[in-house]
């Protein structure tokens, strides 16, 4: 570069300069469209954060102020000391991390047969379990209001369960299959010759190489049960079987004043996905990119 | 190596052991046990997914049940009154619309938000505070996206002051309850909370296109619309494709955000087949009506899976 400018200093000069001033121009630009575009995706996120802190009184003051002097943790106070809100927290957090252990168990047995045996039905069963995910909840929601109700399951965390480990299931079920076809089988045909059961075969030696597997599939089986709304708006009733998703949304409708604390709600709500999504990026992005991590 | 082949010598070792009806009593063992495993799985399957589409479709064949004990059988009345209501076709439109406005602009969007980040003039930690934005209203489920977008657009909001501020607007617009603006509302709701997973699966098969191929580009004299166009898009096409197929059954499928936020409201502005619907079921208590709307979405959300299921197994091959 120094060579070639010094034996052609003009000519070489105003082409360097030239490519230096579209360079900069094309960075400009870059970093003009990269803060339109943070601004579009944190805006909404900021303004949220703000009003949470915000007095209720301070919400819609004009002219607008991101922070303004009525900031305080009262709002978040105010969810923690009210017990309906807090067991709406309980709620989700007992049908979501039962909902991954169970779903996270049926489908490390179904996973382990369909990559590991070979039997007759296998192919028209594996049709049905990935037909399945196209299914419309909307479509489920009429019969499964009816079959809960007769079940004796109508509001109850057992009639959550079961219908989200039904709902997470199909995608847990392959994703489990894809990674133990990854493994090579001479690991469990050399335990099994050894004479151990299928059983131990998969807790013993299968389920503690399988780990990275079974995080992905417990963080999509988690985050659809934490975020779900239909199912919780339709099959509960009692404010002591609601859900987060389902309590903002009544928070909203009895106290259509309390934006802050609305917005508060909304803030704790969101924390575990945010949490479990910077402790395992990879595997959610993993996940993503393999297709379904969203409901 | 070694020990693979030691192990191997093993297994003979074993085999030749192992007593003739301990074998026989194994493999009878063996060919029931996958059954076993998977019975949890099947049952599940069988009961809470056949069986419920099996029911609605049952509903939609008579004339009212749930509400009436002794409902009668009327064949395909249902589907005629459905399908010749305009409230079933309004639906239909704003589902159409609605899908088909946020499936592109996530597309566009995400891509966008993509080629930026994996931009070469950008440093790796700016880039990684971009990313992290970019990726914020993924993090948050319908039900926070909708309260919080409640909050934005409300006549007093800080949404409608920018835009009186700007003079975009004369007057405060209460967006999502203005009939002429509330589908564009819910719409620009939907892009906002869904382009990140479109930007993170493109953001991917960016980084694994060749960095050669636009080399060979630059070297033929190809500007940044031509790279695009001739290497980047086709590099793409496949994710593209897939991730616009499950985007579309997705979005037509969306229920909470439009429930939170209009209800389908005002006058029917933003209501889509899912709240369209529900409605039928749980504020009209009409069952059988809305099994019926229940089964046609499931067609139309069937004739799209076909097309992803297809293109999968073409890729595979």
């Amino acid at each position: 570069m120094t060579a070639i400018s010094k034996q052609a200093p003009t000519t070489a000069r105003t082409a360097a300069s030239r490519r230096a001033v579209r360079r900069g121009a094309a960075r400009t630009g870059l970093y003009a469209g990269l803060t339109a575009g943070a601004i579009f995706a944190g805006f909404p996120v900021l303004w949220m954060l703000s009003s949470s802190f915000k007095s209720n009184a301070n919400i819609f003051a004009y002219p607008p102020k991101l922070f303004d002097g009525s900031f305080s943790f009262a709002p978040y106070l105010a969810v923690f000391s009210d017990p309906v809100e807090i067991g709406y927290f309980a709620n989700s957090y007992i049908v979501a991390l039962s909902v991954t252990v169970v779903t996270l168990v049926v489908a490390l047995l179904t996973g382990y047969v369909f990559s590991r045996y070979e039997f007759p039905l296998k192919r028209i069963i594996s049709i049905v379990i990935i037909g399945v995910q196209a299914v419309p909840p909307i479509t489920l929601l009429i019969p499964f209001f009816g079959i809960m109700v007769a079940l004796g399951l109508y509001n109850t965390y057992q009639g959550l369960i079961i219908t989200y480990v039904v709902f997470t299931l199909p995608y847990a079920v392959i994703m489990m299959t894809a990674y133990f076809d990854s493994l090579p089988k001479e690991v469990d045909e050399a335990a099994k010759v050894d004479g151990a059961s299928s059983m131990s075969i998969l807790w013993r030696i299968l389920v503690p190489i399988s780990v990275p597997g079974m995080v992905s599939v417990g963080l999509y089986t988690f985050m659809i049960s934490w975020n779900e709304y239909l199912f919780a708006l339709t099959l509960t009733q009692t404010d002591d079987r609601r859900t987060v998703p389902v309590g903002i949304q009544l928070l909203m409708g009895q106290n259509n004043y309390l934006w802050n604390e609305v917005m508060a709600m909304s803030i704790l709500g969101s924390i575990p996905v945010l949490v479990l999504f910077l402790i395992f990026q990879r595997y959610f992005i993993g996940g993503l990119a393999a297709g379904a991590v969203k409901s | 190596m070694t020990s693979s082949l030691s192990m191997a010598q093993n297994d003979q070792r074993k085999r030749a052991a192992a007593p003739a009806p301990r074998r026989h009593h194994r493999t009878l063992k063996e060919r029931l046990e996958p059954y076993l495993l998977i019975a949890p799985t099947v049952l599940l399957i069988l009961g809470l997914m056949v069986v419920p589409i099996a029911i609605v479709i049952g509903y939609s064949l008579y004339d009212n049940v749930v509400t009436n004990p002794n409902p009668v059988f009327v064949g395909a009345a249902n589907y005629v009154t459905i399908l010749t209501s305009p409230a079933f076709w309004g639906a239909a439109g704003n589902t159409l619309v609605f899908t088909v406005a946020s499936v592109v602009a996530h597309m566009v969007i995400g891509m966008a938000f993509a080629m930026m980040l994996n931009s070469k003039t950008m440093a790796r930690v700016p880039r990684a505070i971009f990313r992290a934005i970019y990726i914020l209203p993924w993090i948050f489920t319908a039900s926070v996206v909708a309260v919080l977008w409640r909050l934005l657009l409300d006549p007093s909001g800080v949404i409608n002051y920018l835009l009186t501020s700007l003079g975009v607007v004369h007057d405060a617009v209460p967006w999502l309850g203005t009939a002429s603006t509330a589908l564009l509302a819910v719409t620009v709701i939907n892009i906002w909370s869904g382009y990140p997973f479109f930007m993170i699966s493109l953001l991917a098969g960016l980084q694994n296109v060749s960095t050669d191929l636009y080399e060979a580009a630059r070297v033929d004299g190809a500007g940044f619309f031509r790279q695009f166009a001739s290497v980047t898009l086709p590099a793409l096409r496949p994710i593209l494709y897939s991730m616009a197929l499950l985007d579309l059954l997705w979005t037509t499928q969306q229920f909470t955000l439009i429930w939170a936020t209009t209800g389908g409201g005002p006058l029917g502005a933003t209501e889509m087949l899912s709240t369209f619907t529900y409605k039928l079921a749980f504020n009209s208590y009409q069952f059988s009506m809305a099994s019926t709307s229940a089964v046609l979405v499931l067609a139309a959300s069937l004739i799209v899976a076909v097309f992803y299921v297809r293109r999968q197994r073409k890729e595979a091959q």
